[in-house]
């Protein structure tokens, strides 16, 4: 049963540029930079210091709290530990090494067989889920092993994310159809922590191939939910209703309607963690834009800069915007030294021509983005609030609902710079909510 | 540090999202006045040439005046958007043929620098710019009231003709009456419906043809420009309430020529649709539609003037603020109650 969520838009999809590529192993580079940051919580604190070998899948950082260790990507040595630029824009402590190009694998890193992960209790699984640094890889980092136990006994409808709904990215494509398989039984194992014997994939009906392969290799309790292509059909809240026809909660998460929703590459690395012992090292990228000479999808070192993956494809003119992430919600990156990290999906290069500023927008009143938001908010209204600094209005019209997907931005005629007001807003209500709390 | 940072390229830096629709407020106006072609081609055809010439005087006239506004008070000048062309060419849309040029340019300042410009410009104003001026018009009621018949030996020429020119030319000129002046008073005009439907009556310059406005209708909501809420809801509700409350013993056809006989489908479509002045939400745009329909057929049937649809309109634009509010969409997520609360 697929519901439509209201609102959303249809940008060009530009998939076909990199869709049919196969994805091939990205030469691991000389140097890799890992940051110590790769999730939504408390940074790692590096474990290895200047001069030390380090080997594949070694845990190089870790730390207490709501953290998520991180692990050498290639052999070789550190070659320093210092702040280095980060996809956020800010700069992050990076451990820095040398490759020495000999793929010597850590002893820590041991497969396991179908009986031996049989025998895993879900905490096991959770634990081994933690350790191999699996995060949220569509994007948000979120830690994987927290939503996994802080779901467990609430959860009753698990999802995996196949969506893909921003245009140029093919990541999960890809995947989809390359390791059906392994997709299959990574779902098991989370179904398996949740204690469920149903779970979803749910995928746009504008990837035929990953359907097929999908399907081919469906396993027991496994519904696919071929959903119909619309931006942003891979946002949690809008999947989950098109999966469910469940709202999650104003500023609640999906577990409390019982809801957990997993992107297909972290599905995958749940099954690498746990069936081959490796931990998140690699993650697929897709690299690609309309200036690329050759976009491709590359299995690429957590590490590599951004710069050797553009340089790898080519381009026919200077990049205006370089994106971490697809063209609706990516990051302009200013720095492209900057490595790959978790939560990269895509690095999207753009040229000139999607320029589309103008000096002081005049807005029209004409409401497309009240039609085009998938919250049900008045846009329009919120960024009024926010150019008049009126915080009690912002919360009010529910300016903290709004999940930046772009589409009221997109579709707005006159251009007005509608994400960036909310972001600037939303900033502007937690201020003040901190103001406040000081005071009390 | 180790490895020098490096800026390979000089790579722009903005919020997302870096995509855009390739609708911009440009193309949405010249989709505007693309579906006012037909209605514009067949003015020429019922009034002659003289329909031109006025439409583009009046278009040229609101351009003129936004780039000199913009000049004087040395702000950046937008009438590359296209927007003063479409004000220019409904309000001359809605005069007489026979209107002076001197009357239709003073009506293009009123509505581009009065209403508009000093309003804050494109998106600020608060009731609709031709409309205004339209109203604004009616200082000159016998500019504004000169009707001629269709048919182009009754055209008045293109150049200088006032309106005692037009009145001296055919005595008829001064008598004609539009078929709402007949319904005015009770009756049922004189014109059969296909007429009206097709526009070979007299009128406003470009609201006779409801076929041709139609057209346009058909167009706009094709390129996605309007959605069909507010001219459905406005026609509906002037449709069921003329055939509710007929004058005389046939309501089909005082319904039809309620509909067809005067500027309901011009305003209708391309005045009460205008964004800057109607409701962004979906519910009050419903409203809107409603209320404008609701108006017309008071002011038509209790008003001093013969027509009511472009001071329903003026009316309801006041209230948009009000129609936004109630029509707030619930938020994804938040509970019916809650919403409604605030």
């Amino acid at each position: 049963m697929a519901f439509s969520f209201f609102g959303g838009v249809h940008p060009k999809e530009n998939k076909w540029y990199a869709c049919d590529k196969q994805t091939q192993e990205f030469p691991e580079p000389d140097v890799v930079v890992i940051p110590m940051s790769q999730h939504i919580g408390a940074p790692c604190k590096p474990l290895v210091k200047k001069g030390d070998p380090v080997t594949v899948g070694q845990k190089i950082g870790d730390n207490q709290g709501l953290c998520v260790p991180v692990h050498a990507s290639v052999s070789g040595t550190v070659k320093a530990v210092e702040m280095r630029a980060h996809t956020s824009g800010t700069t992050v402590m990076s451990v820095v090494i040398e490759n020495d190009h000999l793929d010597t694998l850590c002893e820590d890193v041991k497969p396991r067989t179908q009986d031996e992960v049989d025998a895993l209790t879900p905490e096991q699984l959770v634990d081994i889920i933690h350790e191999g640094g699996v995060v949220g890889m569509g994007g948000a980092t979120f830690p994987t092993h927290v939503k996994l136990s802080g779901g467990i006994g609430k959860v009753d409808t698990v999802i995996i994310n196949a969506g893909e709904c921003e245009p140029y990215i093919t990541a999960d494509d890809r995947l989809c159809r390359e390791h059906p398989a392994e997709l299959m039984k990574g779902l098991k194992l989370i179904m398996k922590v949740f204690g469920l014997s149903e779970g979803h994939i749910a995928i746009e009906d504008n990837k035929p191939e990953a359907i097929a392969a999908l399907k081919e290799h469906l396993l027991d309790g496994i519904v696919l939910d071929v959903l119909p292509a619309k931006y942003p059909q891979g946002a949690e809240k809008q999947l989950i209703y098109a999966v469910t026809g469940r709202e999650v909660p104003s500023g609640g998460l999906p577990a409390a309607v019982g809801c957990a929703v997993f992107n297909a590459a972290t599905t995958k690395a749940i099954h690498d963690v746990v069936y081959d012992g490796m931990p998140l090292i690699k993650r697929i990228v897709t690299v690609s834009g309309d200036i690329l000479m050759e976009p491709k999808n590359l299995l690429v070192p957590i590490g590599t800069s951004f710069n050797d993956l553009i340089e790898a494809c080519g381009y026919s003119e200077n990049p205006y915007k370089v994106l971490s992430g697809g063209p609706m919600m990516g990051v302009a990156q200013y720095d492209l030294s900057v490595p790959t990290i978790k939560g990269v999906n895509a690095i999207t290069v753009l040229g000139k021509k999607n320029n589309f500023y103008v000096d002081e927008p005049h807005c029209l009143r004409c409401g497309k983005c009240v039609d085009a938001c998938p919250m049900r908010l008045m846009p329009v209204m919120m960024y009024q609030a926010v150019k008049g600094g009126d915080v009690a209005e912002m919360k009010a019209i529910h300016l903290m609902d709004c999940i930046e997907c772009g589409c009221c931005a997109y579709t707005c005629p006159a251009s007005v710079p509608l994400v960036l007001g909310f972001r600037a807003g939303k900033q502007l209500v937690r201020n003040a909510a901190a103001r406040e709390k000081a005071k009390a | 540090m180790a490895q020098q940072m490096k800026y390979f390229y000089e790579l722009t830096i903005s919020s997302s999202p870096h995509a855009h629709s390739p609708v911009t407020t440009q193309t949405i106006m010249r989709d505007v006045l693309i579906a006012l072609t037909p209605a514009l081609i067949g003015s020429i055809y019922f009034f002659g040439f003289r329909a031109l010439m006025v439409t583009l005087v009046s278009a040229a006239a609101c351009v003129f005046f936004e780039w000199g506004y913009c000049k004087i008070r040395k702000q950046p000048c937008k009438t590359y958007d296209l927007s003063s062309v479409v004000t220019g060419v409904l309000l001359a849309f809605v005069c007489p043929v026979s209107i002076p040029y001197w009357t239709i340019i003073l009506g293009d300042l009123f509505a581009i620098v009065l209403v508009k410009m000093l309003f804050g410009g494109l998106g600020k104003n608060i009731v609709n710019p031709a409309l205004a001026a339209r109203a604004f018009m009616f200082s000159w009621p016998a500019a504004m009231t000169k009707w001629v018949w269709p048919g182009f030996e009754n055209a008045p020429s293109i150049i200088g003709a006032t309106t005692d020119a037009v009145s001296s030319a055919t005595a008829d000129a001064v008598s004609v009456a539009t078929p709402l002046a007949a319904m005015h008073v009770g009756q049922l005009p004189d014109c059969s419906i296909l007429d009206a439907f097709l526009g070979n009556i007299s009128g406003c310059l470009g609201e006779t043809s409801a076929l041709l406005l139609l057209i346009g209708f058909v167009y706009l909501l094709y390129r996605k420009v309007i959605t069909a809420r507010i001219p459905v809801a406005y026609i509906l509700t002037v449709a069921v309430l003329s055939f509710l409350f007929p004058k005389g013993n046939d309501p089909v056809a005082w319904m039809a020529y309620q509909l067809f006989g005067g500027g309901l489908m011009l305003g209708a479509i391309f005045m009460a649709t205008d964004y800057v002045t109607s409701p962004i939400t979906k519910l009050g745009q419903i409203i809107y539609g409603v209320g404008c329909g609701v108006l017309t057929i008071v002011l038509r049937y209790f008003g001093g003037y013969s027509e009511g649809v472009s001071y329903a309109i003026l009316i309801m634009n006041t209230c948009v603020v009000l129609l936004d509010r109630l029509g707030r969409p619930t938020p994804f997520g938040v509970p019916k109650k809650e919403a409604q609360k605030k």
